[in-house]
């Protein structure tokens, strides 16, 4: 084995240098992501099977079809555009953060930083919105031979296929699996966003308080931008899986 | 050299001499592929609308946004995540393992597939025939209230 002349107390990973030209903090970051991701796909994976293994699966458009203040207007795709975007746009503010910290602009970052909280918060309150709409929203099924008025929850999915019933068509219970998958994959993906959010404000104080101007550097912007980013990526899959197709 | 003394170790450097417009180029792309997306869904909406849905056109449009959301994946991980201008060989770590994705998705959704067909034809013993195992009430519709 060949020894490098290495400067004593240098530690870099241990092995005398970075293998990929970036710091430890910001590979392990990369790996942390890559697994979340199996996570997050596992998810969609298995939603995606059980979906083909049904003769029936319910229309998104018939069932995120309204929007805040509207009533009863059908807007298919509208809410979850805004939604969309609002997510997008705190991800561009981001990455202003975290290119202002390659420069040092202390003042730059934290107004990026309080955009990107903002956007995190108003995605959070939409999603709120949508899941108060979906498990109080009173829909018309026929159960058993009776008309019944369900919400839609974990146990019950009142946007089955339509019988005709007295004379006028009418919903029967859908596939359960629609309400237990879309409750537990836009939740685990709001707890991320949630978790984002609380990095975020962690990463905006400690930015107030001077302590990456100290440590001369702001790569901790950057692996919070990281996660941040990560989790605009997987609302990308989770638009695509349950809003669009 | 005025920053980016993450460590001695680190050589590297960001570029900015574009400034931001690469990310706000990125953006508008990303906005413009949505409204794609957006547009593709609705016209899926009013397929379904219609008397007789063409099964094969909202296949084609169903494939088309997912070819958009990953255009959208790989625009995110490569300018806003940066990766695109990580070290190659670092790249690879993230991206060969993904890979794993490609035989995932497949075996996972063939088996779903699989399982509506053994359902249909009662493992095969049966031709194949459609049954909505929650549509129970379809069979006393009509007038069967007391």
């Amino acid at each position: 084995m060949s020894t490098a002349a290495i400067p004593a107390g240098t530690k870099w990973w241990n092995g005398g240098r970075s293998p990929f030209n970036t710091s430890y903090g910001k590979v392990m970051m990369w790996y942390f992501l890559m697994s979340d991701a199996f996570t997050f796909g596992a998810f969609l994976i298995s939603y995606g099977t059980i979906r083909f293994s049904q003769n029936y699966w319910v229309d998104p458009n018939h069932v995120f079809n309204s929007f805040p203040f509207a009533g009863h207007t059908n807007l298919p795709l509208a809410f979850v555009s805004l939604m969309t975007f609002i997510l997008i746009f705190s991800s561009v503010t981001m990455v202003l953060a975290v290119h202002e910290g390659h420069k040092m602009n202390r003042k730059a970052v934290e107004k990026y930083m309080l955009m990107t909280i903002i956007g995190g918060i108003a995605f959070l309150s939409c999603q709120a919105w949508e899941w108060t709409h979906l498990l109080t929203g009173q829909h018309e099924v026929l159960v058993n031979g009776h008309l019944e008025y369900w919400n839609t929850t974990v146990s019950h999915n009142p946007f089955g296929p339509e019988v005709m019933f007295n004379g006028r068509e009418v919903a029967t219970p859908g596939p359960i699996a629609f309400g237990s998958y879309f409750f537990e994959i836009t939740g685990f993906h709001g707890f991320h966003v949630f978790s984002g959010v609380i990095i975020n404000i962690v990463m905006y104080i400690k930015t107030k308080l001077g302590h990456f101007d100290q440590r001369g550097h702001y790569e901790m912007i950057e692996k919070a931008g990281l996660y941040w980013h990560f989790v605009d990526l997987v609302w990308v899959f989770v638009f695509l899986c349950f809003y669009l197709i | 050299m005025s920053q980016h003394t993450i460590s001695p170790e680190i050589t590297f450097a960001p570029d900015h001499s574009s400034g931001t417009k690469q990310i706000w180029k990125t953006f508008w792309l990303l906005s413009l592929l949505t409204v794609i997306e957006l547009g593709l869904g609705l016209a899926i909406y009013n397929i379904h609308k219609g008397e007789h849905p063409n099964a094969t056109l909202v296949l084609a449009f169903k494939g088309m946004v997912c070819i958009l959301t990953l255009a959208k994946a790989y625009y995110i991980v490569s300018v806003f995540m940066h990766l695109g201008s990580e070290v190659r060989n670092f790249i690879m770590t993230i991206v060969v393992p993904l890979a794993l994705f490609i035989w995932f998705i497949i075996a996972f959704l063939w088996d779903g597939e699989s399982w509506k067909n053994l359902r249909n034809t009662n493992g095969g013993s049966r031709e194949y025939k459609k049954t909505e195992q929650h549509a129970a009430p379809a069979a006393v519709e009509q007038g069967a209230k007391d």
